[in-house]
């Protein structure tokens, strides 16, 4: 008699859930929000690994690699407690394998981020933690993590600033044609949001 | 010989009446555009009629000026919409991006120059938040972030008592329902008081007229917000009133220039917005907050 009754409880659970995991979870799996990103940022020609990873024996160790030389190099992610295939996948390297043992691709690194940085996976989730683009009332423009940081060396590259304001003595009461007015130095890098 | 023609005080005053009638209005430019502009109306008191006059005219001024064609928008604000920005200290590198992505959407003179964003430079650990002053805004290492320095943005924190407004004598700046301080440049006449009562250093002048490459002026403009100013008229930040003002609406320039992402925009009074997120879990503060401006700008540390 207790079997069957927790056999229906168990049967209107599973269901309560089922109907639960309809739609609603087809929009945000683990709060995701909808969102369009710019594909991963693959050094060329190095994806599929499976190209050349395909037919090649699997060697945990950690050793001098023969191969991916300038990763080793900058390697510097916690280097010394991690190597390749506690992040990448040893059977389908073309995939990413979380602690759990669930596979994702290279579109969804951030599952695998968010294992260890789970605050700023919940403010990036947000819209916090990164950058937007796009609609602030409307499609939004996401970055992955790796999009910012290179997930072998991940701390934020130092840049060149851009020149300070002109002081208040070097302003001059001058007339210049259209070709001497100064140009804004942001074009010479080729980075342009007015469009 | 009649040397000393008597001027009666009746005759000198009408004199001088239809002489300064005369010098008011400039006669040999007076073209039917200088006569509208003069006699323009108070943009809020204008109608839709109205209102598509002044900006066909101006859109004629600028094209005759920077051989353009521009679109100047009228747009209203959305209704129930005020807006917030949100920028994270902890975050900022100091690379000035924001500054001339500004300059570039807003049409800011290049020459003189005029800059809206401020990038302040202060030493850790110092006692910053009273001595906005002393910074330092014309530092350039090579390479940003340094060390031993942290970096704050400063640019108009669009005030729900805004100084700036109530000293204006012509009206020519307010609050806009969406929370946005805007100025009409036909009604400013450069007295600039506001200048004088912002605690922010947000607002700045035209001394002369401005000066932008013409390949470089951007044509996307809003009558409120980044059309080209003139000479004696005072400009601001209005959170690119001609991008983020839609439905959708963008992200102001400086958000999307932003490398580090530091920089968040949204409506204050949507629960799901970023801004209110930053708000609700973040430990934000306000610049000068004692002054009883309200800053609508929420400076935070995300950590």
């Amino acid at each position: 008699m207790g079997t069957w009754r927790l056999f229906i409880l168990l049967t209107g659970v599973f269901v309560v859930f089922s109907l639960r995991a309809g739609p609603a979870a087809a929009k945000s799996d683990h709060d995701i929000p909808e969102f369009s990103v710019p594909p991963p940022p693959f050094s060329e020609d190095i994806f599929p690994c499976s190209d050349c990873h395909g037919d090649m024996e699997t060697n945990p160790e950690r050793r001098e690699l023969e191969e991916h030389t300038e990763i080793v190099k900058m390697f510097d992610h916690a280097s010394d407690q991690r190597w390749c295939l506690d992040c990448h996948n040893p059977d389908d390297r073309d995939k990413l394998r979380l602690a759990s043992g669930k596979l994702i691709t290279f579109e969804e690194s951030y599952y695998l981020c968010g294992q260890c940085h789970g605050t700023i996976f919940r403010d990036w989730k947000a819209g916090v933690h990164g950058k937007r683009t796009g609609e602030w009332n409307g499609k939004k423009v996401y970055r992955l993590c790796v999009h910012c940081h290179n997930p072998h060396s991940p701390r934020f590259k130092p840049l060149k600033p851009l020149p300070p304001p002109k002081r208040p003595e070097e302003i001059k009461n001058r007339h210049l044609t259209n070709d001497q007015i100064p140009s804004n130095p942001l074009d010479a890098l080729k980075l342009d949001v007015t469009k | 010989m009649k040397k000393n023609k008597k001027i009666t005080r009746r005759s000198f005053l009408k004199g001088t009446a239809a002489g300064t009638a005369a010098l008011a209005i400039p006669v040999g430019t007076a073209d039917a555009s200088v006569w509208e502009a003069f006699f323009q109306q108070h943009f809020k008191e204008m109608d839709e009629d109205e209102k598509a006059t002044v900006i066909a005219r101006l859109e004629k001024e600028y094209k005759k000026r920077y051989k353009k064609d521009f679109s100047i928008k009228t747009t209203d604000a959305l209704p129930g919409v005020l807006f917030g920005y949100g920028l994270d200290l902890s975050r900022c590198i100091g690379c000035r991006r924001c500054v001339y992505a500004c300059v570039k959407e807003n049409n800011q003179s290049r020459d003189p120059q005029i800059q809206w964003i401020s990038v302040l430079r202060f030493e850790k650990g110092e006692k910053f938040v009273s001595n906005l002053e002393e910074a330092d805004k014309y530092y350039y290492p090579d390479k940003v972030p340094e060390d031993e320095y942290f970096y704050m943005p400063v640019q108009c924190q669009q005030c729900e008592n805004p100084p700036c407004v109530k000293v204006c004598p012509t009206q020519a700046t307010w609050k806009e329902p969406d929370g946005i301080v805007v100025i009409d440049y036909n009604w400013c006449i450069g007295c600039r008081f506001c200048m004088a009562a912002c605690p922010y250093g947000a607002r700045h002048f035209n001394l002369k007229t401005p000066r932008i490459r013409e390949e470089e002026i951007n044509p996307n403009t809003h009558y409120l917000g980044n059309r080209p100013r003139f000479q004696g008229v005072v400009e601001k930040c209005t959170f690119c009133v001609q991008r983020t003002r839609g439905n959708p609406g963008r992200y102001p320039a400086c958000v999307e220039i932003c490398p580090v992402g530091a920089r968040k925009f949204g409506n204050l009074l949507d629960p799901e917005s970023e801004i209110r997120y930053c708000i609700e879990n973040k430990r934000v503060f306000r610049l000068k907050e004692d002054l009883n401006t309200s800053p609508k700008f929420y400076y935070f540390f995300a950590t």
